[in-house]
């Protein structure tokens, strides 16, 4: 079935502590090329059947008023995957 | 005096204006505080009504708390699916509407009135990471709103500070609006805890019917349960209300 993925990212000017953490533990680790680390989260809406313009409409209205606070996140992509 | 009363006053034979009072506390699925705000709201005189998320029926409360907790797990953000509860249809409706329904958001309660845009901003992680459990000096910035104006502007509180989430975030233009309306009604005493903008604790809407805050003024309100030596300062909260709904609003 195909799905429809959601990617949310903090808005770059809110700090995010999660990604400071990882940025920190990283390097404990042995990576060291990595300046910064910001972390996002990623929805996979599936759908049975066909997924239409209209469907797609609906999982970009969902995205900007359930999965994403527009206070602080950014919808930064929708896009179908199929299987 | 039964168990159930402070023991700073007795609240027992409350006026005839407040014992009228009918103050709803709503339950979410993961609520936590909704027995100790309905408590509260008894030891300041009124009535507490229990309040289902589910439900579409505000019984006719005169007011309304909305109690700290994990509701839904915090899942996608804190408050981000109570907000879209039915019963929170009928709170956003209320506290928008001429009658300006009293509404105080505590906590998580905070969390899910920003949610609703019932108030500006948002929280999100303490910039430390780590939960935080603490009694908290806060300073009373405002004390013309339905739920601070029993107390006096620059007055100092302690009361209980406890989450995880409880960075206050808003951007430039937003805080100097909050700021210059006067809309900040706690700020944090001390130390930042959380590393909130400006040092932000609590905010009310522009109306001052809507307040919404981190720290948890229903763990203060009765003597050798509170944080220091007395540990009322969070009854105000709920006895202001009562001065507001009788008329007596400064």
């Amino acid at each position: 079935m195909p799905r429809i993925v959601v990617d949310v990212m903090l808005k770059p000017e809110i700090l995010d502590p999660q990604g400071k953490a990882i940025a920190g533990a990283l390097p404990r680790l042995g990576f060291n090329s990595f300046e910064a680390v910001r972390q996002g989260k990623r929805f996979e809406l599936t759908v049975d059947g066909e997924v239409t313009e209209q469907i797609l409409a609906q999982a970009r209205e969902a995205a900007e008023t359930l999965l994403s606070n527009p206070v602080i996140e950014d919808v930064v992509n929708v896009e179908v995957v199929a299987d | 005096m039964s168990t159930e009363l402070p023991l700073i006053g007795d609240y027992s034979t409350p006026t005839a204006e407040l014992s009228g009072a009918r103050i709803g506390v709503v339950t979410f699925p993961g609520t936590l505080d909704d027995r100790d705000a309905a408590r509260a709201v008894r030891a300041a005189g009124a009535q507490a009504v229990s309040l289902w998320h589910a439900d579409t029926d505000l019984q006719d409360v005169d007011a309304v708390v909305i109690p700290g907790g994990f509701s839904y797990g915090d899942y996608l953000r804190a408050g981000a699916i109570s907000r879209f509860a039915p019963m929170m249809d009928k709170i956003i409706d209320a506290a928008n509407s001429d009658a300006k329904l009293p509404v105080l958001g505590i906590c998580n309660g905070f969390q899910i009135l920003t949610e609703s845009h019932l108030l500006p901003g948002s929280m999100i992680k303490n910039d430390h990471l780590k939960f935080i459990c603490r009694d908290q000096v806060l300073r009373v910035e405002n004390d013309q709103t339905a739920w601070t104006n029993g107390y006096t502007a620059g007055q100092e509180i302690t009361i209980v500070l406890k989450n995880q989430d409880g960075q206050y975030v808003a951007d430039e233009k937003t805080l100097d609006m909050l700021e210059a309306e006067g809309r900040v009604a706690f700020s944090y005493v001390g130390w930042n805890p959380n590393g909130s903008r400006r040092s932000i604790a609590g905010i009310s809407n522009a109306a001052g019917n809507v307040v919404g805050l981190m720290p948890h003024p229903e763990h203060a309100i009765e003597a050798g349960f509170g944080p220091d030596a007395r540990g009322t300062d969070g009854l105000t909260f709920f006895t202001s209300v009562l001065t507001h709904l009788v008329g007596g609003k400064k």
